[in-house]
């Protein structure tokens, strides 16, 4: 078995990129995050697997350095923290629109503004809806682990690549800064330039004889081209979502009660269910391990048993207007949050619960 | 066996590596654990804090409000974390810099002058396994053997001849612990 390793879950970040064949970083520092670059400087890839890591002179610049690394079929990626990843979203709306794959990845932090440097998870409606402009989605992936942060970075790439389109890990400050042990999965080498040729027919990697022209873009100056562009940007969301959603769940079998919670708050929440189980309460709680596409199906065939649904996030309510469009009435969806880098601890997240209970 | 640990102290006294040992230590002996700090712009110079669990299962909530231990290095932390310790748990402080000693009777209490001890070593670097030295005396949830494994997964190579200064320190730790309320 690989040896497991505590670090953290922005080392992790790092170790994922440099050992699943990323071809290039470009990011700028910003707390709680920046353990990812740091530990990248530290690795030095450039040395073994010619991996790239650059800090760029903002995240604007970041981001559109991934837009041209992405262009040519090359796996690249960045991350940052909230107000980083406002300052990019212009380019992840170009990313998506001229369908590029990359893997951004958001450590949230409080906000509004510079805000806090403690934990939130506020980035969701900005993240999961698309955050820049245009009808676009990204695919969002809500690490709970610092394994999972390493793993994701491997399951974002390969979202990204097969639908040709921009993949977030969206975490927190709780899952960047936490050490946990991690297990080293085998490497999967850097892609030669011939394997991202037949992998990638779009690319711009250098127009060979007889080959048609490629034009990578996001513009559509008339009006159909655009609607064509639109249609098929919505179809490929289409399948994303009827294929591609990933949930846990835990203690749901019998459960009336359900709490629903991504990253950190669903490990929050796993010992909030323990502590109403201990209290004689059926409660179970289903965990999206994507965000887009939402478990839909996993959420749908658990309401007919539940009396009530919880969602706990770190904001003051975003995920809960998924789960009420879902839930359409059937039964009462009530929310609980801390903002502003404020974390409940699992008695407090209880004791709301049982307010609710009581209503 | 679930031990939840918090470590608190000023910043610079090794707090987060302390922590950091204990969580390598038991992942040397196949346990699950998570180390969560605090990393607000208090660490410069004002108080740190870690929390540590480690457990024979896999770990929820990695936030706690209430622990088993508290290892309490400064009065901020004292103030802050006295009450925090579940009944029936363990209180252990360094008496340097305590104006306020704890007063609760439901938990037990040690003292471990580590910061005297590690000046009589020669070496206040040493003040943190000193303090690890006294827990582990108290709950020896890890053994020394992977401690030593954990001490040579949590610094680098070319700190690896300190490594049996701090085993000393364990020690010295271990002998110096003084009881100040049993239950």
């Amino acid at each position: 078995m690989a040896e497991k390793i505590l670090m953290k879950g922005n080392e992790a970040i790092a170790y994922g990129a440099i050992r699943y064949g990323c071809d290039g970083y470009f990011g700028y520092p910003i707390t709680p995050q920046s353990e990812v670059m740091e530990t990248l400087m530290a690795e030095k890839p450039w040395e073994t697997t010619g991996m790239v890591v650059l800090q760029a002179e903002s995240e604007t610049s970041s981001i559109n350095m991934l837009y041209g690394g992405a262009c040519t079929g090359k796996k690249v990626m960045t991350s940052s923290s909230s107000p980083g990843i406002s300052l990019m979203c212009e380019g992840m709306s170009y990313l998506a629109g001229a369908e590029l794959p990359c893997l951004i990845v958001n450590v949230m932090r409080g906000g509004p503004g510079l805000g806090t440097i403690q934990p939130s998870q506020s980035d969701y409606f900005q993240c999961v809806k698309g955050g820049g402009h245009g009808d676009y989605k990204m695919i969002v992936l809500a690490p709970a682990s610092a394994q999972d942060m390493y793993d994701f970075v491997d399951k974002a790439f390969e979202l990204a690549f097969k639908y040709r389109t921009p993949a977030m890990i969206l975490s927190d400050g709780v899952i960047g800064q936490m050490m946990e042990k991690v297990e080293l999965r085998p490497i999967k080498p850097r892609r030669t330039a011939e394997e991202i040729d037949a992998q990638c027919e779009w690319a711009c990697t250098g127009r060979k004889s007889g080959r048609k022209k490629h034009m990578i873009t996001s513009l559509a100056l008339e009006a159909p081209v655009q609607e064509a562009a639109n249609i098929r940007l919505q179809e490929k969301y289409k399948e994303i979502e009827e294929k591609e959603a990933l949930f846990a769940t835990y203690r749901t079998e019998d459960a009336e009660y359900l709490l629903v919670a991504f990253g950190s708050m669903s490990r929050l929440s796993e010992s909030v269910v323990d502590l109403a189980r201990e209290n004689g309460i059926k409660m179970g709680l289903l965990r999206p391990i994507t965000l887009f596409p939402y478990p839909k199906q996993a959420l749908e065939s658990l309401i007919p048993q539940l009396k009530s649904i919880a969602s706990v996030e770190l904001n003051s309510g975003q995920m809960v207007e998924d789960i009420r469009l879902i839930v359409n009435g059937r039964v009462p969806v009530y929310h609980f949050g801390r903002m502003g880098g404020m974390i409940p601890s699992p008695e407090e997240i209880y004791e709301a619960f049982v307010k609710t209970i009581n209503r | 066996m679930k031990e939840e640990i918090i470590i608190a102290g000023f910043g610079g006294q090794g707090v987060l590596s302390m922590g950091k040992i204990l969580a390598y230590s038991g992942i040397m002996q196949d346990q699950e654990v998570t180390w969560m700090p605090s990393y607000g712009p208090e660490m410069r110079g004002g108080t740190a804090n870690v929390t540590v669990i480690l457990s024979d299962k896999k770990i929820s909530s990695p936030i706690l409000s209430k622990y088993d231990t508290a290892i309490i290095l400064n009065q901020q932390s004292m103030d802050k974390f006295e009450d925090l310790v579940k009944p029936g748990g363990l209180l252990i402080y360094d008496p340097n810099g305590i104006t306020k000693h704890p007063q609760r009777k439901d938990i037990n209490v040690c003292s471990i002058s580590a910061a005297d001890e590690s000046a009589l070593m020669g070496n206040t670097k040493a003040f943190n396994m000193i303090v690890l030295g006294a827990f582990l005396k108290k709950k020896p949830i890890v053994t020394l053997e992977n401690v030593v494994k954990g001490l040579k997964k949590s610094i680098p190579p070319r700190h690896h001849h300190l490594i049996p200064m701090n085993e000393q320190a364990i020690r010295v730790g271990m002998e110096k612990l003084k009881d100040i309320n049993v239950l």
